[in-house]
């Protein structure tokens, strides 16, 4: 069953220079109980573009299309639309957890907030359900780590209670906006596993959004590859590891060192840098950079095709 | 055989777009013209000056010429054009007269407290430890003496004088301009590019006046612009309490002090002065936020 | 890389023995001072000539400090640091300035790095200035322009600003003026982790392209385990301000020998699905505790998965583990 889907998404933001399309024509679908990952580099346009499922843009950035959740059109929704389901039916977890936890205030207080606001529980019974929530995502002794303030609690316990403030309300979907980049490694495997957990016992949707495609091969279903605002591939996690398509993801997993490879050979490198905004070649935006450019590649626009499968490419290429 | 080796580094010479070289100044001036209050502020400030600087040459009085014809006498077109006092001097003349002094301190008590502060609150935060701590007490015990009995016990023992109000003025405002300026050097002292040039092997002397001051002086031009326009209001003031220059010389402050006595006869004698004072300090605070918008670094994409 | 070894001279190029940097920690009270933290905890290592010795360790490990502390930039408590067999601690700020031109630093973040106020130019020819003050303005621009060059920049960006270059080729600046002196040890922080992974690859190159085409020793430090992999001859990893393992790269990766060491290579994500969901992710508990008020004995025990009574007692010494000959672990058990 589709969850979430968007159509035709468009993000412009208003520079003093210019106005610039941060995502261009973006279109993909997360079903329920599915972990969707969007990769990309930076200005690639993928937290822009989970920014807006929620009404969360910066002022002078707005947006065009279709966000359809469950059954409501959410985007340019009202404010009191998008709050209802803000924190309830979606909620959101971000790279810096202590950015969006309140320091002055107890976790106990931040948790039963949102209960009472959201669900209209009375603080018993929502003290009951945030130490439940804590102890499900594994926060030991959290009856009584539950009266400590934000800064008690390292890097990785607060990612923890940032999801359990994203589980509270029972959401159906987590956006999760580079959840574990701030985190070290052995740190970032437990959050992973948690993660991926949480979708197969709680029945909730994972929009993860990170550059890390280790953590992509870690836990997504599907992938959607982007570059400079654009939807470059979208396809299973398997096939898109086993056989990338578009030249943009093959070169990206070839220039990444790898762990588990022999290190004899040198990186093969992608030439060159992303594109900011405001120079953005014609065609393919990854034109410049690709080995495999032709003059259509320059000249003409891109185009989404439907591969096999679930696979969707945006690339010039014959596919063959 | 090296540059073959690095072709593919190479690869992103091609798709550099052609940019000028500008440097930070260049789009802080940029950003800075568009800014109105501060354009038109500082269009103002220079008519101000010109005026200030050639409008005594034109006129047919001296400023401490007495004309017992006219005393207190209106503003008139074909005489006195902005009136005269209980003198009979002429007001237009005294203004810019003023004017210079009130300026004249303005800015070189805050270039005074530029230099030595910005040097001293540099040196004290980039070197830090025993230094700082010593540097920073010596500025807090000045800090802690009440500048109005500093003033008088100045003027007291030398008497009055414009020299002694540029060591007065400039003397404090030191202090203030030291302490800013360490706390940005506390900041910048972190920054990468500081440790870069220690590596280099840059000297404490190199690095202060090389990465350090240059990065403050977009904030310091700011504040700089702030100073003037509170320098000229102390002078003012001292000068209205009547600690400030001697007659017949005079500043705008003085000249607002001898307008609010002869206000209700001659309100000229104020507005006209008060005008000027007034005008000038909101021009200087246009130009000093418009300066802080522009060199805003959170600005800078 | 490979052809390290054979470069190397038997006497090392930088020696650290038994280096200690502390801080103290403000304890509230106004002048009582009496408990320091140990960033750097009692670090030894021998680097070689031409060799690239990778530095891993998570976020608070003290290998920022320990890089910084080589170059003097932080002042050691207690230890020698020979370069060249000089030692380097207690060199008066003179002297120490002649010797240190052979040490140069990349940094992590390339932007941060550069003073935004001088031109590319300006910024790369610094050093030449410092030390080669006799050079005429030709014979600098000259120079500067050959080393833009060697980094994959164009000599016709001279006089551009640093906030003009992407992320890549602003590291690609640091890189140019770390070399413009031809140094003989290259310290790289994280030199990549700001950059966009596109990116890396390209910088990791070349510093791999730049350290053999001139014979340079690298100390690389990262957070990250695979880029160690992919340049490194060696390998040190770090734990709350100590070494714990130390070996030859391969040996490193294909058996590490110290608990942590397992942890961190099992703990990557690794871009392949088929592989990334058999292997065990469970294997470390917890996070890295508090370096104010570290775990006596093994600083690892307490997040140890095959911790002993041993372990809770007593210190290990990093010491020369079996087989191989080469490598060093500091643990009970291996």
């Amino acid at each position: 069953m589709t969850l979430l889907s968007v159509q035709n998404l468009n993000i412009f933001f208003d520079l003093p220079e210019a106005r610039v399309r941060a995502v261009e024509n973006l279109n993909f679908s997360v079903r329920s109980g599915e972990i969707l990952g969007i990769v990309g580099e930076s200005g690639s346009g993928k937290t822009q573009a989970v920014l807006s499922i929620l009404g969360l843009l910066a002022s002078n950035g707005y947006s065009e299309g279709s966000v359809r959740f469950e059954d409501r059109e959410l985007l340019n929704a009202d404010e009191r639309e998008l709050n209802k389901i803000r924190g309830a039916k979606i909620a959101m977890i971000f790279q810096d957890p202590m950015a969006s936890l309140n320091p002055y205030l107890r976790i106990r207080t931040q948790m039963i907030e949102v209960l009472v606001r959201h669900l209209g529980m009375n603080s018993k019974d929502a003290l009951q359900r945030a130490i439940d929530v804590l102890d499900r995502v594994k926060i030991a002794g959290a009856r009584s780590r539950i009266h400590a303030y934000p800064h008690e609690f390292s890097g990785g316990m607060r990612q923890r209670v940032m999801i359990a403030m994203a589980l509270l309300c029972n959401p159906r979907l987590i956006i999760a906006d580079e959840p574990t980049t701030a985190l070290d490694v052995t740190v970032q495997a437990q959050i992973l596993v948690l993660l991926r957990e949480l979708t197969r016992e709680a029945n909730v949707s994972i929009l993860l959004v990170t550059h890390d495609l280790g953590v992509v091969a870690e836990i997504c279903d599907h992938v959607l590859v982007m570059y400079a605002g654009r939807m470059m591939e979208y396809a299973g996690v398997n096939e898109i590891f086993e056989h990338p398509y578009h030249p943009y993801t093959q070169a990206l997993l070839r220039s990444i060192p790898r762990i588990d490879h022999e290190k004899n050979e040198k990186l093969r490198v992608i030439p060159g840098n992303p594109p900011d905004l405001l120079h953005k070649p014609k065609g393919c935006p990854f034109s410049v950079r690709c080995e495999r450019c032709f003059d259509r590649c320059t000249t003409h626009p891109l185009e989404e095709k439907q591969m096999k499968g679930a696979r969707r490419v945006a690339c010039h290429l014959d596919p063959t | 055989m090296f540059l073959s080796r690095t072709k593919n580094n190479l690869g992103d010479l091609e798709n550099f777009s052609p940019i000028d070289s500008r440097s930070l100044w260049q789009d802080a001036w940029r950003r800075l013209l568009k800014n109105k209050a501060a354009v038109v502020s500082g269009f103002l400030l220079l008519c101000f000056v010109f005026l200030i600087v050639f409008g005594p040459m034109f006129s047919a009085h001296q400023y401490d010429e007495l004309d017992f014809e006219s005393i207190s006498s209106p503003p008139d077109l074909s005489g006195h054009l902005f009136g005269t006092d209980g003198l009979g001097r002429d007001l237009f003349v005294r203004t810019l007269m003023g004017g210079r002094i009130s300026l004249a301190i303005g800015l070189i008590a805050t270039l005074v407290s530029l230099v030595i502060g910005v040097s001293y609150g540099a040196i004290a935060g980039y070197l830090g430890g025993k230094i700082d701590a010593m540097m920073m007490r010596f500025v807090d015990i000045l800090y802690a003496l009440p500048f109005m009995f500093f003033v008088i016990l100045l003027t007291v023992v030398f008497g009055r004088s414009i020299v002694l109000m540029f060591i007065a003025i400039g003397a404090v405002n030191w202090l203030d301009m030291a302490r800013i300026v360490r706390g940005q050097t506390l900041g910048l002292k972190q920054k990468e590019f500081v440790e870069a040039a220690r590596t280099c092997g840059v000297t404490p002397f190199g690095i202060i006046f090389r990465h350090i001051v240059p990065n403050l002086l977009g904030f310091i031009s700011a504040y700089v612009t702030l100073t003037i326009p509170q320098v000229i209001l102390v002078e003012s003031f001292l000068s209205f309490l009547g600690l400030g220059v001697q007659e017949p010389e005079t500043s705008w402050g003085a000249l607002v002090n001898q307008g609010t006595q002869e206000m209700g006869t001659a309100p000229w004698s104020l507005i006209f002065p008060a005008v000027f004072l007034t005008v000038t300090l909101f021009c200087f605070n246009f130009i000093g936020d418009g300066l802080r918008d522009a060199l805003d670094p959170k600005d800078h994409r | 890389m490979s052809s390290g070894p054979d470069v190397k001279s038997s006497k090392p190029l930088l020696k650290v023995e038994d280096l200690v940097v502390r801080y103290p920690i403000a304890s509230g009270k106004l002048f009582a001072t009496n408990r320091f933290f140990k960033a750097v905890n009692g670090v030894s290592f021998d680097l070689n000539r031409g060799e690239v010795l990778g530095l891993v360790g998570e976020s608070g490990c003290g290998k920022s400090t320990l890089a910084r502390t080589l170059l003097r930039l932080v002042e050691p408590s207690v230890g020698k640091i020979y370069f060249n067999g000089e030692n380097l601690v207690g060199l008066s700020p003179k002297i120490l300035r002649k010797t240190r031109q052979k040490m140069q630093m990349i940094f992590q973040d390339p932007l941060a790095s550069l003073n935004p106020r001088m031109t590319v130019g300006t910024i790369i020819a610094e050093p030449l200035g410092v030390y080669h003050n006799n050079l005429g303005r030709d014979e600098i621009s000259q120079r500067v322009g050959t080393m833009m060059e060697r980094v994959g920049l164009s000599p016709s960006q001279i006089n551009r600003y640093p906030h003009q270059f992407s992320g890549g080729q602003c590291q690609r600046i640091g890189i140019a003026r770390a070399l413009i002196l031809q140094p003989d040890l290259v310290i790289c922080d994280e030199p990549v982790s700001a950059l966009d992974v596109s990116v890396q690859a390209q910088i990791i190159n070349l510093l791999a392209d730049l350290q053999r085409a001139m014979g340079l020793s690298l100390l690389f430090i990262s957070h990250d385990l695979s880029i160690v992999k992919q340049i490194s001859d060696r390998v040190m990893v770090m734990y709350l301000g100590k070494i714990i393992e130390i070996n030859q790269a391969d040996a490193l990766y294909r058996v590490p020998k110290h608990p942590y060491t397992q942890a961190l290579i099992q703990a990557i994500p690794i871009p392949d699905p088929k592989r990334s969901g058999d292997r065990p992710h469970d294997i470390v508990m917890g996070e890295l505790p508090s370096p104010l008020n570290p775990p006596t004995a093994c600083m690892f025990h307490p997040r140890c998965p095959i911790a002993t009574a041993q372990c809770r007692q007593e210190v290990p010494a990093l010491k020369v583990s079996g087989d191989s000959g080469r490598g060093s672990v500091a643990c009970h058990l291996a």
